[in-house]
C-alpha cells in the first residue's frame, strides 16, 4: 500500500490547501480524497494520497510538507494509512 | 475508506493522551555463543548481538516516523547468561566480563537496555547459577544498560528458598555497590516467579531457551488513552458500559502494537513473536494506572475497592487486546510500579497506599511489587520474606509475579529518591519490621502446590 494520510491542523488561513496541493502536484503525489472540519475553532483537514508516483522519498515529502505548514502557522503531518486502518477496521 | 474523525481520534491519542508503543524488544539466542574460553565467548556474544541488532534502533525510528506513533524504547533480550557462561566462567568475576561485553554491545547498537543477565533457578541452582547470582552486585555497579533477573519459583516446581535467601543478600549488596546513585542498581534487578520466556519489558526480559534464534516482541502501552475514555464517561456509568469502553480502547491500542511489530519483523527479517498487552505507565502526567483507578471511582489508589477495580481493568485490557493481536504473551496486564506512575506516588504520599495493599493488588495484575523504594537499613531476611510472599502469590495463582525493590542506602521513610527518566522518583515506603529470619533461613524449597499436578 502506498497510501499516506496528510493532516493539517491549525488556525484557518487563506491558501493552505493551495500550498499543500501545489507541492503534491510538483512531486507526483496523487490526491484521492480531501475532507475538512472545524473542531474547537481549529481547521482540520485530511487528505488521502497515493505516493506510488512520488518522486521524493517519504521522509523528504514529510519534512517538506511540515516546513510548508510551519511557514503558514499550521501543523502538517504525514502518516502511512495502515495505522488508521489497523486501529479502526477489523 | 478512513474518515476524518477516525484520523483525528488516532492523532489525539498520540498527541494528547500519550499513546505510544513502549518497546520493540529483539530476543536473541546466545546458546551458540558458548565455548570453554571466556574471551572467545565474549567475542561471540558481542558479534552476534551487533550483527543481528545493528538496524534495530534505526528501524524503530523509521517506523515511528512513517506511522507517526512514538516507539519509546528499542531493547534486546538474550538467553539467560548463567547458561551461556556455564562452560567458560569459573568465578563470579568471569561473569562480570560477560556483563561488560553485553553493556558494550548495547552501547554499540544504541539500545537503552539489554536484559538477560539472568538465572532460572526455580527448583535448584547449579554452580554457574550461584556464580552468576553472586556476580550481580558487581555487574550492576560496572554496567549502565544491563538488566538482571532471577527466577526463583514456579507453579510446577515450587519456590527455591535457598535462592530467595540468597537474593535478599544480593539485592542489599547491589544497593550498597550503587549507593552513590541512590542504589540505582536495584532498579535493574528483578526477582521473578513463573517468569515468561518472551517478556519484552525490562528489567525482567530474557530470551528463554524455548525460543528460536531471534524474535521480535513488542510491548504496547496507553494508560493515558484509557484514562481519557473513562474521564469522559458519566460517574454513574454502569459496569457493563465501563468495561466495554476499556475493552474497545485496549483493542485500538493493541492494533497499533501489532502493526508496529509486523513492520519491524518484516524490515528486520526476524520473525514476530508476541505482543505484550500491558498498561505500562510512565512518570508523565496522565499516563498513570492509578489515575485510571481514580476515574473508576476511587479517591486514591489503595482505597478499599482498589483490588477489585484493578482486577476488572486488567481483565478488560486482556479481553480487548487478545483479539487485536495474532499472538499474545509476555506479562500482559496492568503494571503498577510506584516510582514510574505519578498517581501511585501521590497515593503513597497521601498515605493511601502501603506495601501490603500493593501486595494484594499484585494478586490480580501483572506483575508484582515493582519499583518500590524502602529504607536502606532493611534486613536481608526481610527482603527475602517479601520475595517469598510475592513468589507464593505467583506460584499458587499460576501467574507471573516479581519483586523489584530498592533498599536505598542512607535513606529513611519519608525521604524521596530520584532515579531519573522513565524510572521516575519515589518516596521511601515503610516495611513491616517484624522478624522472619527463622523462616527464611530454612534450607531447601517450598513444594509445588497441589493444583500444579495436572497430568
Amino acid at each position: 500500500m502506498n497510501r499516506v494520510i496528510v493532516t493539517v491542523v491549525g488556525k484557518d488561513t487563506v491558501g493552505i490547501i493551495a500550498a499543500v496541493c501545489t507541492y503534491m502536484a510538483s512531486k507526483g503525489i496523487n490526491i484521492l480524497d480531501i475532507s475538512q472540519t472545524i473542531v474547537q475553532e481549529y481547521f482540520n483537514m485530511m487528505m488521502i494520497t497515493d505516493i506510488k508516483g512520488c518522486t521524493v522519498p517519504f521522509d523528504v515529502m514529510s519534512s517538506d510538507l511540515q516546513k510548508i505548514g510551519e511557514d503558514m502557522g499550521v501543523q502538517v503531518k504525514c502518516q502511512r494509512e495502515d495505522i488508521f486502518d489497523k486501529m479502526h477496521r477489523i | 475508506m478512513i474518515n476524518i474523525s477516525e484520523v483525528l481520534e488516532t492523532n489525539k491519542m498520540i498527541e494528547q493522551e500519550n499513546l505510544d508503543v513502549r518497546t520493540i524488544t529483539m530476543g536473541i539466542s546466545l546458546l551458540d555463543c558458548a565455548s570453554d574460553d571466556l574471551e572467545h565467548t565474549c567475542r561471540n556474544i558481542y558479534e552476534k548481538i551487533v550483527s543481528l541488532a545493528k538496524d534495530l534502533v534505526k528501524t524503530g525510528e523509521d517506523i515511528s516516523r512513517e506511522f507517526g506513533v512514538p516507539i519509546v524504547n528499542k531493547r534486546i533480550s538474550i538467553t539467560p547468561v548463567s547458561i551461556v557462561g556455564s562452560s567458560c566462567c569459573k568465578s563470579p568475576e568471569d561473569y562480570v566480563k560477560i556483563a561488560q561485553t553485553l553493556d558494550k554491545a548495547a552501547h554499540e547498537v544504541g539500545v537503552n537496555f539489554i536484559g538477560g543477565y539472568s538465572a532460572i533457578v526455580s527448583k535448584g541452582m547449579t554452580c554457574s547459577d550461584v556464580m552468576l547470582i553472586r556476580s550481580i552486585p558487581e555487574a550492576m555497579a560496572c554496567t549502565e544498560r544491563l538488566c538482571s533477573s532471577v527466577n526463583v519459583g514456579s507453579t510446577k516446581t515450587g519456590i527455591n528458598m535457598d535462592a530467595v535467601r540468597l537474593m535478599g543478600d544480593v539485592i542489599l549488596e547491589t544497593a550498597e555497590r550503587t549507593k552513590e546513585r541512590d542504589s540505582l542498581g536495584c532498579a535493574k534487578l528483578v526477582v521473578l516467579c513463573n517468569a515468561p520466556d518472551d517478556n519484552p519489558f525490562m528489567a525482567g526480559a530474557f530470551h528463554g531457551v524455548s525460543e528460536s534464534d531471534a524474535i521480535i516482541n513488542v510491548g504496547v502501552s496507553g494508560p493515558g488513552v484509557v484514562k481519557y475514555v473513562l474521564e469522559h464517561l458519566p460517574q454513574d456509568t454502569n459496569f457493563e458500559i465501563l468495561c466495554e469502553a476499556i475493552k474497545k480502547t485496549a483493542f485500538k491500542i493493541t492494533r497499533v502494537g501489532q502493526l508496529v511489530a509486523q513492520e519491524a519483523s518484516r524490515r528486520l527479517h526476524i520473525p514476530f513473536g508476541i505482543i505484550d498487552l500491558s498498561l505500562a505507565p510512565t512518570p508523565a502526567i496522565g499516563d498513570s494506572v492509578a489515575d485510571i483507578l481514580k476515574y473508576i471511582g476511587l479517591e486514591q489508589a489503595g482505597a478499599p475497592g482498589t483490588t477489585a477495580a484493578l482486577a476488572m481493568l486488567n481483565d478488560q485490557v486482556k479481553k480487548g487486546g487478545v483479539m487485536a493481536s495474532s499472538y499474545v504473551g509476555g506479562l500482559s496486564g496492568a503494571f503498577i510500579p510506584v516510582s514510574e506512575d505519578q498517581g501511585m506516588i501521590d497515593a503513597v504520599n497521601a498515605g493511601a497506599l502501603t506495601i501490603e495493599k500493593l501486595e494484594a493488588m499484585t494478586c490480580v495484575c501483572s506483575v508484582g511489587l515493582d519499583m518500590i523504594a524502602i529504607p536502606g537499613d532493611t534486613k536481608p531476611t526481610t527482603i527475602s520474606g517479601i520475595i517469598a510472599d510475592e513468589s507464593a502469590i505467583g506460584m499458587v495463582n499460576q501467574k507471573t509475579t516479581a519483586v523489584r525493590i530498592i533498599p536505598v542506602i542512607g535513606k529513611k521513610v519519608g525521604d524521596i529518591v530520584e532515579f531519573g527518566g522513565l524510572l521516575g522518583y519515589a518516596p521511601i515506603m515503610p516495611v513491616n519490621t517484624f522478624d522472619c529470619s527463622v523462616f527464611v533461613n530454612r534450607a531447601g524449597r517450598i513444594p509445588a502446590p497441589i493444583h500444579s499436578f495436572k497430568n
